[in-house]
């Protein structure tokens, strides 16, 4: 009998392949688990294939289901992206970080802000959003979440909570509500596999997967992504070789949430510019987390193009209804079924 | 272990006496002294007092199964909406009483609780998941309705106007103190039903399976039984906040009966005064709901080199974040129990 | 007439087989002791009988009714209730409520609850601490309020998982002396997991010994403290010349 998990399950950053919980698993019996984990990819492998055939036979036209896909794909991407930074902070700080989804808003604005007020090319303002958000997370984790650190869950959720709710208003108060738009020039609109797609649209799924190609060479070639991947498996026994904890936690913070200033940048384009596009993503970033497993930063990647598909298929299943309303069904089922994430180990 | 002589004494100490009836009465009181508010405060001040009363209620509902089941609920949204569609859906579409809807708000919103808690709990959820959980539930009712013909998508309801004060159909003149005394009515039987709940073996039992919940059951206490017993009783005191809530505003729309405001709204007073006590919603909700006017009344006029604000909406909400966070960290446990630690040795 | 049978219990945790076709009997009234080296699978068999953890093969009875796979909560009403090794206290209550709880619990002890665990604190010796905070309590007090639990619902058969654990000599006899008189006045059956040897000879009428998951042996606590295989357990291979 599996137990499932004790709330938020520390599965460190780690790459999947780790079958080091057996303890004197035999040769046989190994291969069975390994059996067990390649089936349960296969399953979703074969889950996510029925869907799409579905789709193909639900949709009026095969052009719509390519275009879902097409759109889903893109789009994941970026959710990806979003999805990583923080997953990133919960393996390595166990905190469920309510408030990511504010700081992608926040820099949605500085974005905005930049383009429209200094006249700069969307992806330009990179360069600013990326090392601002870099140092506000630090700045916060330092300041505030330090001190909620090895606290019960509720408090952490309630502290990011109280977090996102700063951010967000002050978005509010200094911004107004009226949404905004960042116009991407030279846009256009791109045939891709049959389907189309607008270069904004396009070039935020490359950005996000270049972004967290570099994500992911930081952790695992340099020797602060080795420091952040053994805080993340073992802290206590981090500290022990002489790793500064603190410091980990403060720029693994700050990296995840540069993760979400940065695709802030990248869907500026493709969204409206309004406090609450936040709240959103930090929703499909959670469900996302889940899916790919807690801790899991590959695991998120993939989980976030899984869960951009499924918001797309979901308006050929479910017309009429929220594309978000397919992310929580997705989202549900996995909460159930296995919480562990798609890709996470069973602990 | 100790001599006879202490043990005899030790023995014949009286039972410590437990605070049940002081609450009681405490609430009699509370009742006595709120009762000529209405009449008293300005009108101008009335719909401030109703969101305190509004807020109190939610928020003792959430304490229910947050605090004394400690089972951390992030989509009281949820309970909420389903009383005010409830209610609301009923009295549109079939012209029933805004009573009986509540009623019927109550029920419809304790079996989604139990049959939602039942699943969370057949399947282990816990912590983060389970807090995740009653988000993702509270957000999909939101995005049903919303897209939903059968209640009305996104424009809600309104309540129809009746022409005369009717305490069948719940209307009354908008500064009338009607809304505030049932409000108030409703806020003390449910803090009665906490006292009750708590002085009960199904409290003591839901307190002992949240402390620890293995080592009640191996004390023979069925430990999903109490906690879907629990869930229910906060579903319906939070559904009742949302049936009374239409009636109020007289509109109800998907954002405002499940949308994340909502449920933050019902951990923030508790949170605030503090988890797990009988009082700390009250006094949450005593110090929230007043903020939302005071910082709309400051931006409706501000100093000089705030100009730029006038008229701009979310400085409440700001505050509110900056409370918490301060909350959490200096006095995780609400500033009730802190007061109460101070000041009144248990 | 056996009061609790098991029979070929089997319980494996992801390739390691924890508990090994595992079968006993004990008798109403007497005290089984259960003892083995550190993850012999001792705690195991309790969770399993216990109903905290599904066996994978095996049938537990209780005086002859079938309790294999019940939840834990449906075995204590049915009269088997265990201790936990690491103490379990209900936090936010005072010992006398810890209690009360149990008493409420329990299939009769519903009027003036808190009376009946006054009653149960002296019993068992918790007079000092009855109305105090369970945080910060010693040991002794914290391992007396499990077994003060654990009686408040009239057990027939108590699993007492290292009751003894983190006491020091001098706060273990009058423990002792209490399951004695327990087992003595209220005739209840005891099964316990224990490493003190001192307090497995003196209380146990027959011994069971586990090592890695299997019954090793079975018997009066002298025919098995002197068998060489139990001994080789414990202490690994048979002394060398050079130990010897």
């Amino acid at each position: 009998m599996a137990d499932h998990q004790q709330g938020v399950s520390s599965s460190g950053v780690a790459p999947e392949e780790d079958l080091s919980t057996t303890q004197t698993a035999t040769v046989g019996q190994s291969r069975r688990l390994v059996d067990a984990f390649t089936r349960s990819r296969l399953i979703v492998v074969a889950v996510i294939a029925t869907a799409v055939v579905l789709a193909y036979l639900r949709a009026d036209s095969p052009v719509i289901a390519t275009q879902a896909i097409v759109t889903g794909l893109l789009i994941g991407g970026v959710y990806g992206l979003v999805a990583m930074g923080l997953t990133l902070i919960f393996g390595v700080l166990d905190i469920v970080n309510f408030a990511h989804g504010a700081f992608l808003a926040v820099a949605l604005f500085i974005t905005w802000w930049l383009v429209s007020s200094m006249g700069f090319h969307p992806y330009l303002t990179m360069l600013a959003t990326a090392p601002i958000m870099f140092a506000l997370g630090y700045a916060v984790q330092r300041g505030i979440l330090s001190g909620a650190m090895g606290k019960p869950l509720e408090n952490q959720l309630l502290i990011t909570l109280g977090i996102s709710l700063v951010l967000e208003n002050a978005l509010l108060l200094f911004f107004g509500a009226n949404p905004r738009a960042v116009a991407l020039p030279g846009n256009q609109t791109v045939g891709v596999l049959g389907a189309v797609a607008d270069l904004s649209r396009i070039l935020a799924f490359v950005g996000a997967l270049i972004l967290a190609g570099l994500l992911f060479l930081v952790l695992q070639r340099t020797r602060l992504g080795t420091a952040i991947r053994a805080v993340a498996a073992n802290d206590t026994g981090a500290q022990l070789v002489g790793i500064d904890t603190r410091r980990i936690y403060a720029l693994t913070f700050a990296i995840g949430t540069a993760c979400a200033g940065a695709a802030g940048t990248l869907v500026a384009p493709l969204v409206t510019v309004e406090p609450s596009t936040g709240a959103l993503f930090n929703i499909v970033a959670f469900v996302v987390v889940v899916i790919g497993g807690m801790g899991n930063v590959v695991g998120a990647l993939v989980g976030g193009l899984i869960i951009g598909l499924a918001e797309q298929l979901g308006t050929i299943f479910l017309p009429g209804q929220s594309p978000l309303l397919s992310v929580f069904i997705v989202f549900v089922l996995v909460l159930f079924l296995r919480p562990q994430g798609l890709f996470g180990r069973t602990s | 272990m100790t001599q006879t002589a202490t043990t005899d004494r030790a023995a014949s100490k009286p039972l410590p006496r437990k605070p049940w009836n002081r609450h009681l009465l405490a609430i009699a009181v509370l009742a006595v002294l709120m009762v000529p508010v209405p009449l008293l405060l300005p009108a101008s001040q009335q719909s401030i007092a109703m969101r305190v009363l509004i807020f109190a209620l939610m928020s003792v509902g959430w304490n229910i199964m947050s605090g004394f089941g400690g089972m951390f609920s992030f989509g009281h949204a949820s309970y909420f909406g389903l009383g005010a569609y409830t209610s609301a859906w009923l009295l549109v579409e079939s012209e029933v009483s805004p009573w009986i809807g509540m009623a019927a708000g109550v029920l419809v919103a304790s079996v989604f609780a139990v049959v939602s808690g039942f699943l969370a709990l057949r399947y282990r959820l816990k912590g983060a998941y389970f807090a995740l959980a009653t988000f993702a539930f509270a957000e999909m009712f939101r995005l049903l309705a919303t897209n939903t013909d059968l209640v009305n998508r996104a424009e809600g309801y309104h309540v129809p106007l009746k022409v005369d004060e009717s305490w069948w159909w719940m209307q009354f003149a908008p500064t009338s103190p009607n809304y505030f005394w049932i409000a108030l009515a409703l806020l003390i039987a449910a803090l009665a039903i906490s006292v009750l709940f708590l002085r009960s073996r199904t409290g003591q039992f839901a307190l002992a399976v949240r402390d620890d919940q293995d080592a009640a059951a191996a004390l023979g206490i069925p430990v999903i039984r109490y906690k879907l017993l629990t869930m229910a009783l906060s579903a319906a005191i939070t559904s009742v906040a949302g049936a009374f809530y239409v009636q109020y505003y007289l509109f109800i729309d998907p954002d405002l009966a499940f949308g994340s405001a909502v449920s933050i709204q019902a951990i923030l007073p508790a949170v605030i005064g503090g988890v797990g006590t009988i009082w700390g919603p009250v006094l949450g909700a005593v110090i929230l709901g007043p903020l939302s006017d005071m910082t709309a009344t400051l931006l409706r006029n501000p100093p000089e080199f705030l100009a730029f604000l006038a008229g701009r909406g979310g400085l409440d909400v700001m505050i509110y974040g900056v409370l918490l966070i301060i909350i959490i960290l200096v006095l995780p446990q609400g500033i009730y129990s802190a007061v109460r630690e101070r000041w009144f040795r248990p | 007439m056996s009061i609790l049978r098991v029979e070929g219990l089997t319980k494996r945790f992801r390739g390691v087989t924890a508990v090994d076709d595992v079968s006993f009997e004990v008798e109403e009234g007497s005290i089984l002791g259960v003892i083995g080296p550190n993850g012999a699978g001792k705690t195991t068999v309790f969770n399993l009988i216990a109903g905290a953890v599904a066996p994978d093969a095996g049938r537990t009875f209780l005086e002859g009714a079938e309790i294999t796979g019940k939840p834990p909560h449906a075995i204590a009403q049915a009269g088997m209730v265990r201790t936990f090794q690491l103490m379990r206290p209900f936090y936010s209550m005072s010992v006398l409520d810890n209690i009360a709880i149990a008493v409420l619990a329990s299939r009769t002890g519903h009027r003036a609850p808190r009376d009946r665990a006054a009653e149960i604190v002296h019993t068992v010796g918790l007079d000092v601490w009855r109305d105090a905070p369970t945080e910060g309590l010693p040991t002794a007090a914290l391992k007396r309020l499990e077994l003060a639990r654990a009686l408040a619902l009239q057990p027939k058969v108590l699993l007492l998982d290292e009751v003894l654990a983190g006491l020091v000599p001098s706060e273990r006899a009058p423990v002792m002396d209490l399951l004695e008189r327990l087992r003595r006045e209220e005739g209840i059956t005891m099964v316990f997991v224990e490493h003190i040897m001192a307090a497995v000879m003196r209380l146990s009428d027959s011994v069971l010994v586990l090592n890695l998951g299997k019954v090793l042996t079975a018997g009066t606590p002298e025919e098995v403290t002197k068998d060489p295989r139990v001994i080789e357990a414990y202490l690994g291979e048979e002394p060398t010349r050079a130990d010897s």
